[in-house]
């Protein structure tokens, strides 16, 4: 929160300070922005030799067109991966041996292989034996099955850090468990896992590129489609490390901006 | 007020945590409009012995009757869900206040009142928010209905508390040491409620140390000790003439504090 403007019934040493306070968030913003830009500067400077604006020229917007599959990508896993997570928490926190046992090991398989492992195996082991997935539906659930698992964890804290109280209150008024879970238990669960979620879609955003393997065209693909025929990787690789860049700051922002709304009625 | 037939009958409580026997055979009945206080030093098993009667805890052996519900202690749950029924069907009956509030913080005031109404009882939603809003006026709180827990202080947050109790027409309110959370100063805005309440003929079973509340409202004090109960009367004979040294040695010990 911002300090209150001094008003003018305030003593001169108040307003001084809070003078000098504004100067000194000034001077530094303005060191700060400069830094950025000497830094971005001299890596642009490095390869600038090399660098060929022409060819982004002609580029830009067919490479631009993978931003868009990369969004949806990562938001339908996201999506998948939240469900599983909700449902593998409940799973990891059953009493039910079975259902604690399956959970448990999808969490135990998902996080001891790596993602890259994942996406092969359900795009093209999975063919062998009869089961065809699209490339971009294989991609989907590679990355929903992989983030689910690390949800799930995160869930699973969400969930134990509820206070106790909260869920005898709820057995109080007579309510059966699945409605306390829903009604009060998961809602501030939600609340409590929304920023880990978020990192994790964030996250998720620049995992997306693994799946260019699989010949999803999304942004990766799309720029070296684009750079290896008349080998301007380079130029490519950059454009698509820069939109990377761009999207994961505007969805911090946007994540920043759910986070505070969600706090409503926080404690 | 005249006391009526017997809401509350818990028979032969015993409660084991682990080996430790905290409860050792604790028999209570309470009768309609009756208020009763529940007293002793800490780890007396008072505490224990309130949630044991709408089995927030367990008891390990003894039977619980709240208006037309009976329920025996089943530890090992060989009645399964029929037996979580039945204690639901018995905490449905039991209104409940806890030390630490327990407000739902997601909800605003009002919508912590109608939740249970609603969604266990079966309410309609508007029946259940005019009924919301008598008793949060009743608490003095129908101004603060919209607004969040976090945004109401303790003893405001405790008469919600009570407000949502009420919601459900329990045939009995449990108080679980309500003023031990609270500043000193928003103890009596609580305990004003609760007097309130108590005058009007609810039926109450309140554990506090607050003996203020015992002289004015309570119909009867119990005293339990080491999980049974010492000595029962009405709260002058207690507070005033203990037939007991340990009771002495209590009230002795909360006066100099």
């Amino acid at each position: 929160m911002s300090p209150e403007p001094a008003s003018a019934d305030e003593p001169q040493i108040v307003r001084d300070i809070a003078a000098a306070r504004r100067r000194r968030r000034l001077i530094f913003v303005s060191i700060f922005g400069l830094t950025w830009l000497v830094l971005i500067g001299a890596v642009l400077g490095l390869i600038a030799r090399d660098f060929d604006v022409a060819f982004l020229g002609t580029w830009w917007q067919f490479i631009l067109g993978g931003a868009w599959l990369t969004v949806v990508l990562a938001a339908c896993s996201i999506i998948l991966a939240t469900l599983l997570a909700v449902l593998g928490a409940m799973g990891r926190l059953s009493h039910n041996p079975v259902i604690n046992g399956i959970a448990s090991l999808y969490v135990s398989l998902i996080r001891g292989t790596p993602l890259l492992v994942q996406i092969f195996f359900w795009f093209y082991a999975l063919a062998e034996t009869g089961i065809v997935l699209e490339p971009l539906h294989a991609g989907i659930v590679a990355l929903g099955f992989n983030y689910g698992a690390y949800l799930t964890e995160i869930f699973r804290a969400g969930i134990q850090a509820v206070p106790r109280g909260q869920r005898e209150a709820a057995e109080a008024l007579g309510m059966s468990e699945s409605m306390l879970m829903r009604r009060i238990v998961l809602p501030q669960a939600v609340r409590i896992v929304v920023p880990p979620i978020g990192n994790e879609f964030i996250a998720m955003l620049k995992d997306t590129a693994l799946v260019s393997i699989i010949s999803i065209q999304e942004l990766l693909w799309k720029a070296q489609a684009a750079g290896r025929p008349q080998v301007r990787i380079l130029e490519a690789i950059v454009f698509a490390a820069a939109v990377y860049w761009i999207l994961t700051i505007v969805f911090s922002f946007l994540q920043e901006r759910l986070e505070r709304r969600l706090a409503r009625g926080d404690r | 007020m005249e006391l009526g037939e017997v809401v509350v009958a818990a028979t032969d409580i015993e409660k084991y945590f682990g080996t430790n026997h905290v409860l050792r055979g604790v028999t209570l009945e309470v009768r309609q409009h009756e208020t009763v206080m529940l007293i002793g030093r800490s780890g007396s098993g008072k505490t224990t012995f309130l949630r044991c009667l709408n089995f927030l805890e367990e008891p390990t052996i003894g039977t619980v009757r709240i208006g037309d519900i009976t329920v025996t202690a089943d530890p090992l749950n060989r009645r399964g869900r029929r037996h979580r029924e039945h204690i639901r069907q018995l905490r449905i009956r039991a209104g409940m206040v806890f030390q630490d509030f327990n407000l739902f913080p997601h909800m605003t005031a009002l919508e912590n009142c109608i939740e249970a109404p609603v969604r266990v009882k079966g309410l309609p939603r508007d029946l259940a928010i005019a009924t919301a809003e008598r008793l949060l006026d009743k608490v003095h709180l129908l101004h603060k209905r919209d607004e969040y827990p976090s945004r109401l202080s303790g003893g405001e947050k405790q008469r919600v508390a009570i407000a949502r109790a009420l919601t459900m027409e329990p045939r009995v309110l449990l108080f679980d040491e309500p003023t031990s959370a609270l500043d000193p100063e928003l103890v009596g805005e609580v305990l004003a409620v609760m007097r309130d309440l108590a005058h009007e003929g609810s039926t109450m079973i309140v554990v506090s140390h607050e003996m203020g509340f015992a002289r004015e409202a309570a119909d009867r004090v119990v005293f339990l000790d080491a999980g049974r109960v010492l000595e029962e009367g009405p709260p002058e004979r207690i507070l005033d003439d203990p037939q007991h040294e340990a009771v002495r040695r209590f009230l002795r010990r909360l006066h100099t504090t």
